[in-house]
């Protein structure tokens, strides 16, 4: 199936939860720092493993920057 | 004693932003320098590409983060980016930016209250970015933020304090600390703030975009300990006239 991970179209396999697209981000796998929102929802990190993703759906993956 | 928010106590009264450094050593040794023991941060999309952690380099610094919600020009996205904030870093402080106009990046003070008001209520810590507005102050203030920090002048600007007078009716209504936010230039614009009475400065592009950021960082954070204790020292009267300060007995006749 086809979701937004950043902005960019990712091909991910269904059923696959957002573990994966946090993988696919490049954002550190521990999740240390990182924090995710699907179509402008926040999911918490204890709930990523058991959150699975549809086609079409636009997934943030955020962690910090130097800013403010 | 310290700057005081929301019942922590910080011994530096000077806030550090992280923005506009060329490369995070430049941002370590800045930190270092400043003496700071807060330091902002924002939240944007993972750059894989992106070499080195802005939050080890906090964390060896001895700076606690304060997320902020650059960028973001509604209540919703502001609310948002805060609840993400929490998530990333296990904070529920924040610096609530609500951005009016992206030329001169002053706060939309609509906006801005109603995203304090619904993050108070989140149990956020809201510590809001605002203009040199007294009565929005107020209303920020009413609306169970720890602090204010109102805006010196436009961010980045370095045109110091615009209002002092503005600046100083905050100061006196304000029962949560005021920490002047924004516009600093140069060491002198922080002392004054400080001797204006606020309880903190926070700044970064005087210091990241110096020529010397270290050494303008130990500026700033002399300026603003400098600031503070005169401003608690109490200053002498302003007078048209002349006071000696040397005793006009025993002068002796010379001629």
């Amino acid at each position: 199936m086809n979701v937004l991970v950043n902005g960019e179209r990712c091909e991910l396999p269904e059923g696959c939860t957002v573990d994966e697209a946090v993988e696919r981000s490049g954002a550190p796998t521990d999740g240390r720092g990182v924090a995710v929102a699907i179509d402008g929802e926040v999911v918490p990190r204890g709930r990523w493993s058991a959150t699975e993703l549809r086609p079409g759906q636009k997934i943030e993956v955020l962690q910090a920057v130097q800013g403010g | 004693m310290g700057l005081e928010i929301a019942g922590r106590t910080f011994s530096s009264r000077l806030i550090m932003g992280t923005g506009g450094f060329r490369h995070l050593d430049a941002l370590a040794a800045a930190l270092e320098a400043s003496g700071a023991e807060l330091a902002t941060v924002a939240l944007r999309r993972v750059d894989p590409s992106a070499r080195g952690s802005i939050v080890e380099v906090l964390e060896r610094a001895g700076c606690e983060l304060l997320p902020n919600t650059a960028g973001c020009f509604t209540a919703r996205d502001a609310i948002l980016t805060a609840q993400l904030a929490r998530e990333a870093f296990e904070t529920d402080w924040v610096k609530l930016e609500v951005i009016g106009d992206d030329r001169t990046l002053l706060p939309d003070p609509t906006e801005l209250l109603e995203a304090a008001e619904a993050l108070v209520a989140d149990g956020f810590t809201v510590l809001p970015y605002t203009n040199d507005d007294p009565v929005l102050a107020r209303r920020l203030e009413d609306a169970g933020c720890a602090a204010v920090m109102p805006l010196g002048s436009p961010i980045g600007s370095g045109m110091g304090i615009r209002n002092p007078y503005n600046l100083r009716l905050i100061v006196e209504q304000a029962g949560v600390p005021v920490v002047l936010d924004a516009g600093i230039g140069t060491a002198s614009d922080a002392t004054l703030a400080m001797e204006a009475g606020c309880d903190g400065v926070l700044l970064a592009s005087a210091v990241s975009r110096a020529a010397d950021p270290e050494r303008m960082a130990r500026a700033m954070r002399l300026a603003v300990e400098a600031g503070r204790l005169a401003f608690e020292s109490g200053r002498i009267p302003r007078r048209l006239h002349a006071e000696a300060s040397t005793p006009t007995e025993g002068v002796p006749e010379l001629t």
